[in-house]
């Protein structure tokens, strides 16, 4: 059994599962929604995991990806006919020439320096969303365009939960074969210590950029999954606070943990929906779970909780 | 309530589960949703909305409810972001059980939530200002607040009655001032008046003397026309009677509260701006048709909750009046047969205006619904 846990396939094989015979306990069309929202926070968890949690780089402008995924979906069917597959690829490739070239030197930073060049950088395009009102719709938002294949519509919620499921598992897929690859080595290593991995001869900058962009990639696809589930983009999908909650979701789920930044999606998607019944109390008890989530499991929540159940086993 | 800040975790978690049990076993009542902005920087619309909801829902259910059931309202809290709102009508619709729906505090929230009760024949009555909403009409989406569309024909008729034909436009970069300013471009021809300036500024600036100046030596300038929100507005006020213009100048219905005022000072003086009759109750003329509900509604709201009435949560009574009229015409609690009563809503008297819906108008409010105001002495008062 442990052998078979520590398996590579085992994370997207458990997710599946999860997503398997979740779809069977979930009594209606809106609590398949609310989980096809965690598998779609969940994708962008996990890419930018990649980037905090095993190389050890900030982003707090990740949700700038994201909103540039939404409204690619938006925008380009109603600009230019295009169809929503391949708008939203088009999407993932201006987002990964975008975090290519400014990954270079915003990269360069480090700590609080770097932060705040992210930061920035998200503000920049959400500015840019909520300001080319000919284009976005503005801070108003803009319709989507439902997604049509061979003459198939895709909507209602049991559609979206499957292929946001399915995107969901092979996000999960890809990043473990990326962390067990010589790049994922290579990560781990300038996480640890960037001078000792120069020093093992790994090209410093030039992990960092292709982790930088595989991250907003995985951002972009997963904010054009949530414009089409939607049917309707608003800037606030590019705005701060959503990058806040992106790396909220990763720190509680667990930084280098890919099944942790399922966890961590999942609590914070589902927790506002469960703390509705608080009333005006609901900001306040969520600010405090998190902070004894923190508190109680320092390393978040999963790598806490594998530690524990090992240290029960000695 | 009070004591359950002193001694949050348990109690919190008991008086949940007990609200939980509660909505379970209640029976027999009319559920209707709403999902507002009540936190966020939406608040000022979504904080009074929720509290008229509130206060009239009890009033109603204390009357003996409606169809001799009692109202029972399920309020989330959006904050104004689309994609909350979409989840919470999601749960209203699926989970709670609703049998109609009043609000969506703005536009983006209301717009991500119309799929959700298209699909489901669920009315939905929306406090969101623009025309997006209604244009074109969909089956089961209503709304109470006047459009950004009407408040620019309502300046520009005032415009025409002074014999004004060209004007400068200075406008905000905010959503506000932006999908006026569209509006207005879209309807001025038919007035016959000319935009000889048009310019505009970002929602943090400090200073619109350069753009005014530039309006102020545009040719045969007859009068300057704002549309805006916030502080922008009052800056720019200040710096227009700084500048020295002689032509009048027309603020937006979104600068009607007195912090406008305040803020503008004396620089107010002579502007002219079309407003809700909330905002003058007491000033209407008696024979007023609209002055006893203008008047009813701001004290009741004034009383309860110690905090002056805003025309926001006057759209939240308009929706919740008109839905409830239209359940009592229709007698029963099915969906479809409420659409069918809203939509026949005539003359209905609310704090935005006469109300009278039709199969292609599901706004059904018409250009006296704005009053023209002017300030004069530090207060509005009525131009007609």
């Amino acid at each position: 059994m442990p052998a078979l846990l520590s398996h590579r396939l085992a994370v997207p094989l458990v997710i599946a599962l999860v997503v398997v015979a979740l779809s069977f306990a979930l009594p209606s069309n809106f609590y398949l929604r609310v989980a096809a929202l965690v598998w779609i926070s969940a994708l962008a968890v996990i890419g930018l995991n990649l980037l905090m949690g095993y190389a050890g780089q900030v982003s707090l402008g990740h949700a700038g990806f994201f909103g540039l995924g939404a409204y690619a979906v938006a925008v380009l069917p109603a600009q230019f006919a295009l169809h929503p597959l391949l708008a939203a690829l088009v999407g993932a490739v201006i987002c990964g020439l975008i975090a290519f070239v400014v990954g270079r030197p915003i990269l360069k930073l480090k700590g609080h320096y770097l932060a705040v060049a992210t930061l920035g950088f998200g503000i920049l395009i959400a500015m840019a969303i909520s300001n080319e009102a000919w284009l976005t719709g503005g801070p108003d938002g803009m319709p989507v365009s439902r997604m049509t294949l061979f003459g198939w519509r895709a909507r209602g919620a049991e559609t979206w939960y499957w292929i946001t499921g399915g995107l969901l598992v092979v996000g999960a897929w890809i990043a473990v074969n990326l962390v067990a690859s010589p790049t994922g080595r290579a990560l781990r290593a300038l996480h640890d210590s960037e001078v000792a991995a120069r020093v093992a001869g790994i090209d410093v900058a030039r992990y960092k950029v292709r982790v930088f962009v595989i991250s907003a990639v995985y951002a972009s696809v997963a904010g054009s999954a949530l414009a089409l589930v939607n049917g309707f983009v608003t800037p606030e999908t590019a705005n701060f606070m959503h990058s806040i909650e992106l790396v909220t979701m990763v720190v509680v789920g667990g930084m280098g943990s890919i099944l942790g930044s399922v966890a961590g999606a999942a609590i914070l998607v589902v927790l506002p929906q469960v703390l509705t019944a608080f009333h005006e109390y609901e900001h306040m008890l969520l600010g405090l779970m998190m902070m004894v989530i923190m508190i109680v499991l320092r390393s978040g929540i999963v790598p806490s909780l594998a530690a524990l159940i090992q240290r029960r086993r000695k | 309530m009070t004591n359950m800040k002193t001694c949050l975790g348990g109690a919190a978690l008991l008086a949940g589960a007990a609200m939980f049990a509660g909505t379970a076993t209640a029976a027999e009542t009319i559920k209707i949703g709403a999902s507002l902005a009540v936190t966020g920087p939406a608040s000022f619309l979504g904080d009074p909305e929720a509290k008229t909801l509130e206060l009239y829902v009890d009033q109603i259910n204390k009357d003996g409810g409606v169809n001799g059931k009692e109202l029972e309202l399920i309020v989330y809290d959006d904050g104004g972001n689309a994609n909350k709102a979409r989840t919470f009508a999601t749960r209203l619709v699926e989970d709670d059980g609703i049998v109609a729906m009043v609000g969506g505090s703005t536009t983006g929230a209301t717009m991500a939530m119309v799929p959700v009760f298209e699909d489901a024949g669920i009315p939905f009555i929306s406090l969101a200002g623009a025309v997006v909403i209604i244009d074109p009409v969909k089956e089961f989406i209503f709304k109470t607040p006047h459009t950004d569309r009407m408040a620019c024909e309502k300046i520009f008729t005032d415009m025409k009655a002074r014999g004004i034909a060209r004007i400068g436009m200075i406008s905000g970069t905010g959503g506000f001032g932006k999908s006026m300013r569209s509006q207005c471009l879209d309807v001025v021809g038919n007035y016959g008046i000319e935009i000889v300036a048009d310019e505009t500024y970002g929602p943090k600036d400090s200073d619109m003397t350069p753009q005014l100046t530039n309006i102020k030596s545009a040719d045969g300038l007859q009068a300057v026309i704002n549309p805006g929100f916030g502080q922008g507005p009052a800056i720019v006020t200040r710096n227009y009677s700084q500048l020295g213009f002689d032509v009048p100048l027309y603020q937006s219905h979104g600068v009607a509260s007195k912090s406008f005022i305040d803020l503008a000072g004396d620089s107010a003086e002579g502007v002219r701006l079309p407003a809700s009759a909330l905002l003058v109750a007491e000033k209407l003329p008696d024979s007023d048709p609209q002055k006893a509900v203008v008047t009813g509604y701001k004290s009741t709201y004034e009383d309860a909750t110690g905090q002056p009435v805003s025309t926001f949560g006057g759209h939240a009574y308009d929706g919740l009046m008109i839905l409830v009229e239209a359940m009592k015409r229709a007698g029963s609690e099915d969906p479809a047969a409420i659409r069918d009563e809203i939509e026949k809503t005539s003359d209905f008297m609310g704090t935005a205006g006469v109300v009278n819906m039709s199969a292609d108008d599901h706004l059904g409010l018409d250009l006296s619904a704005f009053r023209m105001l002017e300030i004069r002495d530090g207060d509005w008062s009525l131009v007609e």
